[in-house]
């Protein structure tokens, strides 16, 4: 067996980072490897379209049922979706109560004490959209996951994330080994994505490690509970989420610490690129249309 | 006695002594909390000296091994606490209840169990999942528990400890829909400990919850109360060892009606009722004025400071409270005073002849290191130097009334601090807690703990300056200083 490889996927939310991961992660599993999702979203979606239904026995779930995770085994949680890919969600509360954070770490404890990641290649952790604090941090501490992946798009939003995830990364890299693998850029079509995407890449330091093109075939699989690869193996998007996962597998140990900028930066960077203006012009734009 | 001639050292020096320990930056903070009393600009006739240049109430120095507690202590121990009808949740992990169960030896009258319950201790216990998936079920869930167990709870607290002001719980919303459930009081507290730099947050959020949550719904409500002319409250009394009762006699053996003492032995209707009364006298200045100051906003009702450690506060006390009220209770009020002259001369007869010269310093919460002056000059006794865990810029000032120029003051003083001034100080007696009792008593020097009363009490009123006085000569003529040294290492 190689050494247990730990990978996340982060990004800014609705950004299709369940989605990627999981066909992603189908593809992977086509390569032979053996896998375990670790489910880190209080909404408990990471691992819908592996499982082919939404996972309801969450780690966080079962343990207040039972008392406390003490009590559970790991049995319980883990279910076992397409080709073998093995399923966990850590759960959480309803929106607006509790400390979802929190939950992400008892679970992830409770994962790894009771051998979870035992006799796999891969755990992939699939965080939500945003990391408001130190519970979905987590999975990028310490002999946690060594590399990171960003889904992100052209949106200037998604960029802003993107930036913001790797100052999250920096962090951590210098007091562990966590790196950024790179971006994955997931189409939403907006003016000169591509391009964006690799000067981003370029100035976080990283490599853009595929660029998804947007297929609405993907939105049919997911319709009916299942990844691409499962849903239409034969199809283009299939072959681009195995390309994906072939270059996510050859770039094991090629993470690097992020070189993150500032928002200033960042919006110089949209001006270079021509979509979007200065702050003074588009004032004097916004005056001009009101006179 | 077998200790060292201190060389003398004027206490300016030894600051300066103290501070160069530190790194710049430290000795420069640490310097604006370390003072001594000045002389009284003149003209100012009120006070003996100057203490209001410590800077005071602000975050402790990380390293410095501060004395102080938090908002929760401030609330749960303190303030609400020793309401004995009330049961107070500590809500959220159990360590906070555990640590701080019947810390404060408030006594009460009542059948414990049944209708009192200052020594039990309640908490939410939470675990794991309280805090991923919220505590408000479970909160709710004890309420009831409570409610059912012991049915003649007049109401209940919810002391929130650190985690509930973290995961947002909604405790005023479960304590309203409890309210309606059971039809008793409830009161929601957000003192989680991480607000404020000390107790004295806690004491104030407590007095806002009394305000928000008993005081004006009850008024607002009707209080079942016909005032008297002479009813009369009791704040900041903590019925330490006994204390409010000592005082209590007095007040009543003026003429002066007590219906409502807080918070030691109190009753949830006592203070529904308190602003029904005439005026309110204030004990602990700095942990209930912020409750007085609204009653007198709000209904008019004035408030006095008073101080009864001593023989001397105890008569200056009694006639001020006196002159507000008519002739009747200033005539019973110097009939009292007169009444307890042989007491009082009874006991300086047995114990200024052991303590008088002594030299104390002392280092209490955010009353005493001023109010209990007095009784030791009483007996004789020199302060030479005081300090406070959490006073602030009001108290400074007002220990300038009872202090006298040239005494060492100090202001959330490290262990370091302390021990140094101790140690170069060699005072007769400390008066601190119970952290500065045994180091203090290593250095060989004699220690009561002025928090607990060592255990005994009342010191308040003149019972208890009886008590005071012969514990103070336990304390400092016990034969046990006397054999400090090893025998073979006596000097010849």
């Amino acid at each position: 067996m190689t050494k247990l490889r730990q990978i996340a996927f982060y990004g800014k939310g609705g950004i299709g980072k369940s989605t990627t991961s999981q066909n992603t992660l189908a593809a992977l599993v086509e390569m032979g490897q053996k896998i375990l999702i670790v489910g880190c979203d209080p909404k408990a979606d990471s691992t819908r379209l592996i499982l082919n239904t939404k996972l309801q026995d969450t780690v966080l779930h079962l343990a207040a049922e039972a008392g406390s995770v003490e009590d559970l085994e790991l049995a319980d949680v883990m279910k076992v979706g397409y080709k073998g890919i093995k399923c966990t969600e850590a759960g959480g509360p309803e929106p607006g109560v509790g400390c979802a954070g929190r939950g992400v770490i008892t679970a992830i404890n409770f994962l790894e004490e009771n051998g979870a990641y035992d006799d796999v290649d891969y755990v992939s952790y699939d965080v939500l959209g945003d990391v408001v604090c130190g519970g979905f941090a987590m999975p990028i501490r310490e002999n946690k996951a060594q590399e990171i992946y960003i889904v992100m798009s052209g949106e200037m939003m998604a960029l802003y994330a993107a930036n913001n995830i790797a100052k999250g990364i920096l962090k951590y890299a210098n007091s562990g080994g966590v790196r950024l693998g790179g971006l994955i850029c997931n189409e939403r079509q907006t003016d000169r994505e591509l391009e964006l995407a690799e000067a981003l890449a370029e100035k976080l330091g990283c490599k853009m490690i595929h660029f998804v093109p947007r297929d609405n075939i993907v939105q049919h699989a997911e319709l009916r509970r299942e990844t691409v690869i499962q849903y239409a193996p034969e199809s283009k998007q299939a072959e681009e989420y195995r390309q994906l996962a072939q270059k996510i597998h050859n770039n094991s140990g090629k993470g690097v610490i992020p070189t993150p900028i500032t928002m200033e930066e960042l919006e110089q960077m949209l001006m270079d690129f021509g979509i979007m203006q200065t702050e003074e012009d588009r004032l004097a734009a916004i005056a001009a249309a009101g006179a | 006695m077998a200790k060292d001639i201190p060389d003398p050292i004027t206490p300016e020096k030894l600051i300066e002594d103290v501070l160069s320990a530190y790194p710049a930056k430290s000795a420069k903070k640490r310097a604006k909390h370390l003072g001594v009393a000045e002389a009284a600009p003149e003209g100012e006739t009120g006070i003996v000296s100057k203490c209001d240049t410590v800077k005071s109430n602000i975050k402790s120095v990380p390293g410095v091994m501060t004395i102080r507690g938090c908002a929760y202590a401030g609330s749960k121990g303190v303030v609400w606490g020793p309401i004995k009808d009330m049961v107070h949740i500590s809500h959220g992990p159990v360590g906070c209840g555990h640590y701080s169960w019947s810390q404060r030896r408030n006594y009460y009258t009542g059948t414990t169990g049944v209708d009192s319950f200052v020594t039990f201790q309640f908490t939410t216990d939470f675990q794991e999942k309280d805090i991923v998936f919220g505590g408000d079920k479970k909160l709710e869930k004890t309420i009831d528990e409570i409610n059912e167990l012991f049915p003649l709870v007049k109401g209940i607290t919810i002391q929130s400890e650190c985690p509930i002001g973290l995961i947002g719980d909604d405790i005023e919303a479960v304590a309203k829909k409890k309210k309606a459930d059971i039809g008793k009081t409830i009161v929601p507290v957000r003192c989680e400990g991480f607000r404020g730099v000390s107790q004295s947050l806690g004491h104030h959020i407590a007095n806002d919850m009394l305000r928000d949550w008993v005081i004006d719904p009850a008024q607002e409500a009707g209080v079942d109360y016909e005032g008297g002319a002479y009813d009369v409250n009791i704040i900041g009394d903590y019925n330490i060892g006994g204390d409010a009762w000592s005082s209590r006699i007095l007040l009543e053996e003026i003429g002066l009606n007590v219906i409502g003492c807080w918070s030691g032995d109190a009753t949830l209707a006592e203070i529904e009722r308190a602003p029904k009364a005439r005026l309110n006298l204030i004990h602990c200045y700095r942990s209930m004025t912020y409750i007085c100051r609204h009653m007198e906003e709000k209904y008019g009702l004035a408030w006095m400071e008073y101080n009864f450690f001593g023989p001397s506060q105890i008569a200056a006390s009694l006639r001020a409270i006196a002159s507000k009220f008519d002739q009747t209770i200033q005539d019973k009020a110097e009939a009292v005073i007169a009444k307890y002259q042989p007491l009082v001369d009874a006991v300086k007869a047995k114990y200024m002849p052991r303590l008088e010269g002594k030299r104390v310093m002392l280092y209490v919460g955010g009353l005493r290191p001023r109010h209990v002056v007095t009784a030791y000059h009483d007996l004789g006794m020199e302060i030479v130097g005081t300090g406070y865990e959490f006073a602030h810029g009001d108290d400074y000032k007002r220990t300038g009334e009872y202090v006298k120029e040239g005494t060492l003051i100090y202001d959330d003083v490290s262990g370091y601090e302390l021990e140094k001034f101790i140690e170069t100080l060699r005072p007769d007696l400390v008066g601190s807690g119970i952290k500065e009792k045994y180091a203090t008593q290593k250095m060989g020097i004699p220690f009561r703990q002025m928090h607990s009363w060592d255990y005994s009490g009342p010191y308040h009123g003149y019972d208890g300056f009886a008590i005071f006085a012969r514990d103070m000569d336990l304390a400092i003529n016990n034969p046990v200083w006397g054999l400090f040294d090893a025998p073979w290492k006596k000097s010849a």
